[in-house]
């Protein structure tokens, strides 16, 4: 005998709690906004990208200029963070070298979504031998450890602020290759693109209006957590000379040099790791955050 | 067991042959010939010429491929152009100081990072939690080479408690060979300590909502037991694997320790090459760190089946 069919009752707390009741998008917004520390991680992103985008036009002096008769000089009403081996002030160029952290943690970042998402989406979705050979190509550049595969990669193409970018992109694709084919595989499943097929739609509009959109939140959160972890390899690289070249300001480069003048001028190396530090942990507060207000366990 | 271990080896294979055509074709994207580079200042046509059949660069790249990989089979990684020493042999020499400096960064990672999550976890919403998680956070978001440097200028230029610089090796002055390395490795442990505290802190979480865990309170067990004995003592399969996978991210991560303490290891053997174009030192680095890599992913996947009784038996 057929068992009768468990009714759905909706109780009414659930119906009166605006969070359940609302829409996912609005809910998970609603999540983040709560989140305390996500907020404080969004304000220190928005924050630097501000201030690297308002470079050019804030009064400070030229990042390039140097003087010989403020060589070194301690933080004062004339420098803030004071001045380094050449002279040049070094707010200015802190606040100038904001540009290169955050384009090379943004733009490679980019290299590997647009290499790594279409990868895992073509691996995931199509199977077979596409899978096999994309898996396995995934695992080899996995096995190489990151730093190591970006520092090879940045010696082979030569030093600079693209190579480097594009070393750092190149390294974190295999991460986002893995994370969206483990995404698509679970997606693929649903009754819902079960259904797509039967009706006939053509493979690309099934994986641009189901898959895409369903593979795109872990994705989201992967991309911001490796944003951090761009920002640092850039800087790592930078600091060994293999990323952006001297004169131009980041905040790798002028570790480097103050690596020099640690007994001298301490206030060289402390700005620019501080500066490291507050936007690295602004996007790893603000992955936190993603991740737990995306996390449909947390609701 | 010993057919699992095969069977991850076999699994490994195809892994360790696309790192390789990896590695491989690095070298042959560089731009430029490579016997110039070899031959220096000397451009006179008949050495540039036995130079090349010397290292069979006439030959198609597939039979060049073969060749290379045939070599580092049998041990034979190519000559470094600067010290003109096999690659192997100076990876050798180089990387038991690594060894040593990643050992330490992992004893003191453990140390801290496994009893800050198990107390984290314990202490679940209240502001020790949140104070641990910030810390780990914070931990995480140091670039660890700037945390060097201001360790640098506090304890040993400021305090003067610890050198500066430097290596002893362990069999010359063991006290000394650690005490020198105690900031290195403490510089190196760092993140490692706040990723082991997280992954620590969520595997204790899972374990502590468990039925076990509840009978085992329902008993009248002391919390301290049911947390170490009963909780903990489930929680450690994943924080064992996620060690031994970590232990390969602690080699590489030593590129930019050894850097700035000046250490001679195999991060700054790596530095070295690139910064010499010692590409064949490069490659090997690259090779011998993936195969490395995946001989850590079987530890990891060993430990995980020792440490699981249901799997064990399966």
């Amino acid at each position: 005998m057929a068992q009768p069919a468990t009714p759905i009752t909706i109780d009414a707390e659930s119906a009166a709690d605006p969070v359940l009741s609302a829409r996912p998008e609005n809910r998970v917004w609603k999540k983040f906004r709560n989140h305390r520390s996500a907020m404080l991680g969004g304000v220190l992103v928005v924050s630097f990208c501000a201030i690297a985008l308002l470079a050019p036009i804030l009064p400070i002096p030229d990042p390039f200029a140097t003087d010989w008769g403020a060589v070194r000089k301690a933080p004062s009403a004339a420098h803030w963070l004071g001045t380094d081996e050449l002279g040049r002030d070094v707010l200015s160029r802190l606040i100038w070298g904001a540009q290169a952290s955050l384009l090379a943690g943004v733009v490679s970042v980019a290299i590997a979504l647009g290499l790594g998402v279409p990868l895992g989406i073509i691996a995931g979705y199509f199977g077979g031998w596409t899978d096999a050979v994309i898996s396995r190509c995934t695992e080899a550049l996995l096995a190489a450890p990151f730093l190591i595969l970006a520092i090879a990669l940045a010696a082979f193409l030569g030093p600079s602020l693209t190579n480097a970018m594009i070393a750092i992109g190149i390294s974190a694709t295999p991460v986002f290759i893995r994370l969206t084919r483990g995404q698509v595989l679970s997606v693929a499943a649903e009754d819902y693109v079960e259904s797509a097929r039967a009706i006939g739609l053509s493979t690309p509009r099934i994986l641009r209006r189901y898959i895409f959109p369903n593979v795109l939140p872990p994705v989201l959160v992967q991309a911001t957590l490796t944003v951090a972890t761009a920002i640092i390899a850039e800087a790592s690289l930078s600091f060994l000379g293999l990323g952006q070249q001297p004169p131009s300001p980041s905040w790798g480069s002028m570790l480097n040099t103050a690596k020099n003048f640690l007994n001298q001028a301490p206030w060289m190396a402390l700005w620019p790791g501080i500066a490291i530090f507050m936007v690295v942990l602004g996007f790893n507060l603000l992955g936190d955050g993603l991740r737990d207000a995306l996390d449909p366990r947390e609701h | 067991m010993l057919s699992f271990i095969l069977r991850r080896l076999v699994i490994a294979i195809p892994t360790i042959i696309l790192i390789s055509v990896f590695v491989f074709t690095l070298q042959k994207l560089l731009p430029g010939d490579p016997v110039l580079a070899m031959a220096g200042e000397e451009r006179d046509p008949q050495v540039l010429e036995f130079l090349r059949e010397k290292y069979r660069l006439n030959d198609p790249i597939p039979v060049q491929y073969f060749t290379w990989i045939g070599n580092a089979l049998t041990g034979d990684l190519g000559i470094s152009l600067r010290t003109n020493q096999p690659v192997l042999e100076l990876i050798g020499q180089k990387l038991p100081v690594t060894i040593q400096l990643a050992t330490m960064a992992m004893i003191f990672a453990m140390v801290i990072g496994i009893p800050a999550g198990i107390f984290s976890a314990v202490k679940k919403g209240t502001v020790t939690d949140y104070v641990a998680n910030v810390v780990a956070l914070s931990g995480l978001s140091i670039p660890n080479f700037w945390l060097g440097i201001m360790l640098i200028l506090l304890v040993s230029v400021k305090w003067k408690l610890l050198p500066a610089s430097g290596y002893v090796p362990l069999s010359e002055d063991p006290i000394r060979s650690i005490t020198v390395m105690l900031m290195p490795a403490f510089v190196l442990g760092t993140a490692l300590a706040a990723t082991l505290m997280r992954h620590t802190r969520s595997a204790m979480l899972s374990v502590m909502s468990s039925d076990y865990v509840r009978t085992a309170r329902a008993k009248g067990l002391v919390e301290r037991k049911v947390i170490l004995k009963h909780a903990f003592r489930n929680a450690l399969t994943p924080i064992v694997t996620l060690t031994a996978l970590l232990f390969g991210e602690l080699i590489a991560g030593a590129v930019l320790t050894e850097q700035i303490f000046t250490i001679p290891g195999f991060g700054k053997l790596v530095v070295d090459a690139v910064f010499n174009r010692d590409y064949a030192v490069v490659q090997g680095i690259v090779l011998v760190t993936a195969v490395g890599f995946i001989f850590m992913n079987l530890l990891a996947d060993v430990a995980y089946v020792l440490l699981n009784p249901r799997l064990r038996k399966q």
